[in-house]
């Protein structure tokens, strides 16, 4: 589902600097895996290639199938509406929808409508525990609540990998932990992948498996640490 | 009071903040400069032009107590000999007053025609400065002011030839007058005028200073009863008053026009400056969990207001002294409306104008941003750290109850009379309805949005959901677009109904083929033998005559114009211009006369009543018998029928002529034909009906070429606030267009989403704008127009032009919008979600 093989990327300028080296990951639907990091190893950069919002130097990226560095930006956008789901520290729920209409954002654009996009949104609001919030505006909810609904509106379109940037890094304990519950549950309940980006450890447990990005590419957590 | 730690905090956040908006602050600036700029230059070439009239007055009345005025052609010298006497009296000074024609060419020349002896102790500056003195006493002598030698390119010892009557009087020039530099005009000795230009026994005024201890309002009163008809007693600068009320609506209105485009270059501000804060937002939050009072806040947002209100403002007067220098030199001091023939005005920067534009350019700024600075003030701090706050910021805007109570007001305001001559009322009629919508934006905008049809792309549907749930920053966008439109649409109805209606009256007043005058009423006339020569033309089927006469009514206002003409009561409907039904004239009234709409306005000449015209020295009964309507006699004129006004005066000269023609004859021929028919035919001016009206409307467009400059002046500030604002929140929603391409959108849909909006947003504002433009243009027409000019006119709504106005403006609002989303689409997405808090 996803393969990424021998992925480098570098930043060119007055200070060059390689990022990414040698970075190798397979995974298939209903993986779930967490990636750590030191801050500026590139974990970030990582999921950014993979959502082809950048470009690798080395190596290749398929998702389904397709391979990143044969597609334009046009395509790229298009992958990424129809395959790719995407959960963000910071949520990023646009303020002027309803929560509803925020959920149906991804089934628009990929060409849902009618009865099947209001089924679908329905349905993922209920998964998320929000079913009786769906005209409630983002203004009205906690930060634990607008997380269920970017998890919500990553998962409506039935993506085949989803990424989570530190999707817990503006939540308290307690909502953190039954967000990564909900998120795990969620893809892997969809068939989906998933690939959880953070800084905590006891984050990164909730998934299948912990990697290690280092200056030498992905590694199990704990292999030789 | 700040300490020095404060100003360096202040200096630090002010140039961090017009760092970060450089574009937008250097925009804002601009359209404060301009707003500035064409009011400093209109003030400053109406101020420098009347300051020459001023000084033209004071010249010709020097330092007199008190002046007797009449009719244009002048009252009984005899009247002279009364004020000589009177022992209260210290100098009598007569004089004759014309405007002769300058032989081959079409300018005039007043001239006056003094007694040396007297002139000399009231009015020094008639007096020569240079050649003889004892030349003013002879009567081919005459002395020209500096600024006439200048335009008529006259040195001492040349000779000035002047149309008097049909014929050429020839003059020499003895050399130049002692004050008067900078208006066109000529002092000759008092006999030759009366005796040049027909006024033997005749003067036109008689200058007075009084003994030592006489009070002159208690002279004048006690002299004013014994009067003739129609001549009055008054201060000298009665007359400056008169000649300038002629002019001063079209000043007030063209500065009218200024502070309009100043407003809007607030608004700009305004829109930059609630559009920073909202960007701010979250950094103003910062400072004052850092510690930052509201007051310091509220104070750092209308400083950086002020400073761009006096850069603004200090460019605008240094534009405004050049545009002022320009326009003079290529369209005159009256910008082509023709009030201040003669007059050479020289640019003198009057301090307290300069200051007083500088002053309205940093309040226009500073007003701009104080719903802003309170705004910033008031936010709470925690909720303002959150990102996706924005439209809080605005939403207390939304409620509609203060512009709703601005239009009542502006309602009351329209049906209030002029002040002092000016629609003062419905100016402010304007002011409150145009505040009123802006007040009530918000409210309008969340209504309209709320009904507008959603479109089924993603996109267009993304950007109405963003619109309907952001009507605050929709109306801060387009407050400056909605000022600017209104602007434009209620000028353009207002100038089509006025030029339509000027066609159609010229279209009425010009039924015959030929129309010919004389080149000056002062000094030339159509003799009753020249008359009969012109009648007797081959291919002329009729002639009508008119003789023009101006009588003085006020002394405090320019004399109005009489029209003497063969004139049946039963025709008048026909033949007149008439704005009512004509008022049947009882058994046993006076003769009728027809008035024109400024007499109603100035002097209450209404139809049905009985008045009183100062005629031959003597007031004539009338029965008004009917309003017409006039576009050129703003002064106020009436019309008698010739026999009745021959009756009273026993004058048969005529000043004017129009002819129909025979069947088959060609009016070219009849042009010609009637020059050669006249002794000094060649002098007048005769014209075809095609050529006077293309003439007459050449004038008009000429008169609002200078508004025309406002109204682009004035859409270029209310694109350029669009732009700003646009550009301002395409950067506080950089988040949200990271996130779209995070979901999927691509680069065109984002910007199809953005010129959604924009066209949106601009449809709506000019919307709003031209339903506000058409009610302003109500008042224009029937309550500021009527007010300053005393015309009416028919409402004619240029409705294609309008579209195509409309268009156009939403067409470059989304390309606005558009260029502003490149910014956007510039912004790495993923560097934009990253961006938070």
């Amino acid at each position: 589902m996803l393969s990424i093989r021998a992925l480098g990327k570098r930043y060119t300028g007055p200070r060059e600097r390689t990022v990414l080296a040698g970075v190798d990951l397979e995974l298939a639907a209903g993986d779930y895996v967490a990636i750590m990091g030191e801050s500026g190893v590139g974990k970030s950069t990582l999921l950014n290639l993979v959502a082809g919002l950048d470009r690798a130097d080395e190596g290749s990226i398929r998702i389904g199938g397709a391979e990143l560095s044969s597609l334009d930006d046009d395509a790229l956008t298009v992958l990424r509406r129809e395959r790719l789901g995407f959960v963000f520290q910071a949520f990023h729920v646009l303020p002027y929808l309803s929560l509803a209409a925020n959920v149906a954002l991804p089934l628009a654009l990929v060409g849902v409508g009618g009865d099947e996009r209001e089924r679908r949104v329905a349905e993922m609001l209920a998964a998320v525990g929000l079913a009786d919030r769906a005209a409630s505006f983002p203004r009205e909810l906690s930060g634990g609540e607008l997380q269920r609904v970017a998890i919500a509106r990553a998962l409506v379109h039935r993506p085949m990998l989803v990424l989570a940037d530190e999707p817990t890094g503006n939540l308290d304990p307690e909502s953190a932990s039954a967000i990564l519950a909900l998120l795990r549950d969620q893809v892997k309940g969809r068939g989906a992948a998933g690939i959880l980006v953070t800084h905590s450890l006891a984050a990164a447990r909730s998934a299948d498996r912990v990697l290690l990005l280092t200056r030498e590419g992905l590694r199990a957590h704990g292999d030789g640490s | 009071m700040l300490r020095t730690a404060d100003v360096s905090d202040w200096r630090a956040v002010l140039s961090g903040a017009f760092a970060q908006n450089r574009l937008r602050t250097a925009i804002a600036v601009l359209a404060i400069a301009l707003g500035v700029a064409l009011g400093f230059a209109v003030q400053l070439i109406n101020g420098s032009a009347v300051d020459a009239l001023a000084q033209g007055v004071r010249t010709v009345s020097g330092d007199a107590d008190l002046v007797v005025r009449g009719p244009r052609s002048g009252f009984d010298e005899a009247l002279f000999v009364r004020f000589a006497r009177d022992p209260e009296v210290a100098v009598a000074s007569p004089a004759v007053e014309v405007e002769a024609r300058v032989a081959g060419r079409n300018d005039a020349l007043r001239i006056v025609g003094l007694d040396l002896f007297r002139a000399a102790a009231i009015q020094p500056g008639l007096v020569a400065e240079t050649g003889s003195g004892l030349d003013m006493l002879r009567p081919d002598a005459i002395f020209l002011s500096a600024a006439a030698r200048a335009a008529f390119g006259l040195a001492p010892g040349d000779t000035i030839a002047l149309q008097v009557g049909l014929v050429d009087a020839r003059l020499r020039v003895a050399g130049q007058l002692a004050g008067a530099a900078g208006e066109r005009i000529a002092a000759m000795d008092i006999a030759g005028a009366q005796a040049l230009f027909g006024r033997l026994g005749r003067l036109t005024r008689i200058d007075l200073r009084l003994s030592e201890g006489v009070d002159p309002r208690r002279f004048a009163e006690r002299h004013a009863a014994a009067l003739p008809a129609g001549v009055a007693i008054d201060r000298p600068d009665a007359s400056l008053r008169a000649t300038e009320s002629v002019s001063r609506s079209y000043r007030v209105n063209l500065n009218v026009l200024a502070l309009v485009a100043l407003f809007t270059g607030g608004l700009l501000v305004s829109s930059t400056q609630a559009l920073g804060v909202v960007r701010r937002r979250a950094q103003f939050a910062l400072l004052r969990v850092l510690g930052v009072t509201r007051g310091r806040l509220a104070r750092l947002v209308a400083l950086e207001g002020a400073l761009i209100g006096a850069a603004g403002a200090t460019l605008g007067v240094v534009a405004g002294y050049a545009i002022a220098r320009i326009a003079v030199r290529f369209a005159g001091s009256d910008l082509g409306a023709g009030f201040f023939r003669g007059v050479e005005p020289s640019l003198a920067v009057d301090p307290w104008a300069l200051a007083t534009f500088f002053l309205l350019g940093v309040v226009a700024a500073l007003g701009g941003s104080l719903v802003p600075a309170r705004e910033a003030a008031r936010a709470a701090p925690a909720r303002a750290l959150k990102a996706g706050d924005e439209e809080t910021a605005l939403s207390r805007m939304r409620s509609p109850a203060a512009g709703l109570a601005l239009f009542v007001l502006g309602a009351l305001l329209v049906g209030l009379p002029p002040v002092d001559g000016l629609p003062i009322a419905g100016y402010a009629a304007i002011a409150c309805l145009l505040a009123g919508t802006l007040l009530a934006m918000p409210w309008i905008a969340g209504m309209a949005l709320a009904r507008a049809p959603v479109p089924r792309s993603p996109p267009s549907a993304l950007a109405f959901a963003q619109l309907r749930g952001a009507p605050g920053q929709v109306a801060v966008s387009l407050a400056a677009i909605v000022a600017a439109v209104s602007l434009v649409v209620s000028m353009a109805i207002m100038v089509q109904s006025f030029r339509s209606s000027l066609d159609a009256w010229l279209a009425r007043v010009l039924p015959a083929e030929v129309y010919f005058r004389v080149p000056s009423a002062d000094t030339a006339f159509i003799a009753p033998a020249d008359r009969a020569r012109i009648e007797a033309l081959p291919g002329v089927a009729r002639v009508e005559f008119l003789r023009e006469e101006l009588l003085l009514l006020d002394a405090a206002r320019p004399r109005v114009v009489l029209l003497a003409r063969p004139l049946a009561e039963a025709d008048a409907a026909a033949r007149l211009p008439l704005v009512d039904a004509p008022v049947a004239r009882p058994a046993g009234a006076p003769p009728p006369v027809w008035v024109n709409e400024a007499m109603v306005d100035l002097y209450g000449f209404r139809a049905g009543r009985v008045v009183a015209l100062p005629i031959a020295g003597r007031e004539v009964p009338f029965f008004v018998a009917g309003v017409w309507r006039d576009y050129g006699r703003p002064q106020g004129a009436v019309q008698v029928d010739e026999a009745t006004f021959v009756a009273l005066t026993g004058e048969r000269n005529a000043t004017n002529g129009a002819v129909w023609l025979a069947s088959g004859a060609s009016a070219a021929n009849v042009r010609d034909a009637i020059r050669a028919a006249v002794p000094g035919g060649e002098r007048l001016e005769v014209a075809l009906p095609g050529e006077i009206r293309a003439l007459s409307l050449a004038a008009f467009d000429r008169t609002f070429a200078v508004t025309y400059a406002l109204e682009l002046a004035a859409v270029a500030i209310g694109l350029f606030g669009l732009s700003s604002a646009f550009g301002a929140l395409v950067v506080a929603r950089r988040r949200e267009f990271g996130v779209l391409r995070h979901l999927g959108m691509t680069r065109r849909q984002v910007g199809a989403m953005l010129a959604t909006e924009g066209a949106a947003t601009a449809a709506l504002g000019v919307g709003v704008g031209t339903v506000l433009g058409a009610a302003i243009s109500l008042i224009l027409v029937y309550v500021v127009n009527r007010q300053s000019f005393h015309w009416g006119m028919e409402l004619d709504v240029p409705w294609v032009n309008l579209a195509l106005f409309g268009l156009a403006v939403v067409a470059l609002a989304t390309l606005t919008a558009m260029l502003s989303g490149r910014q956007a689409m510039g912004v790495d997405a993923v560097r934009a979600v990253k961006e938070d808090w």
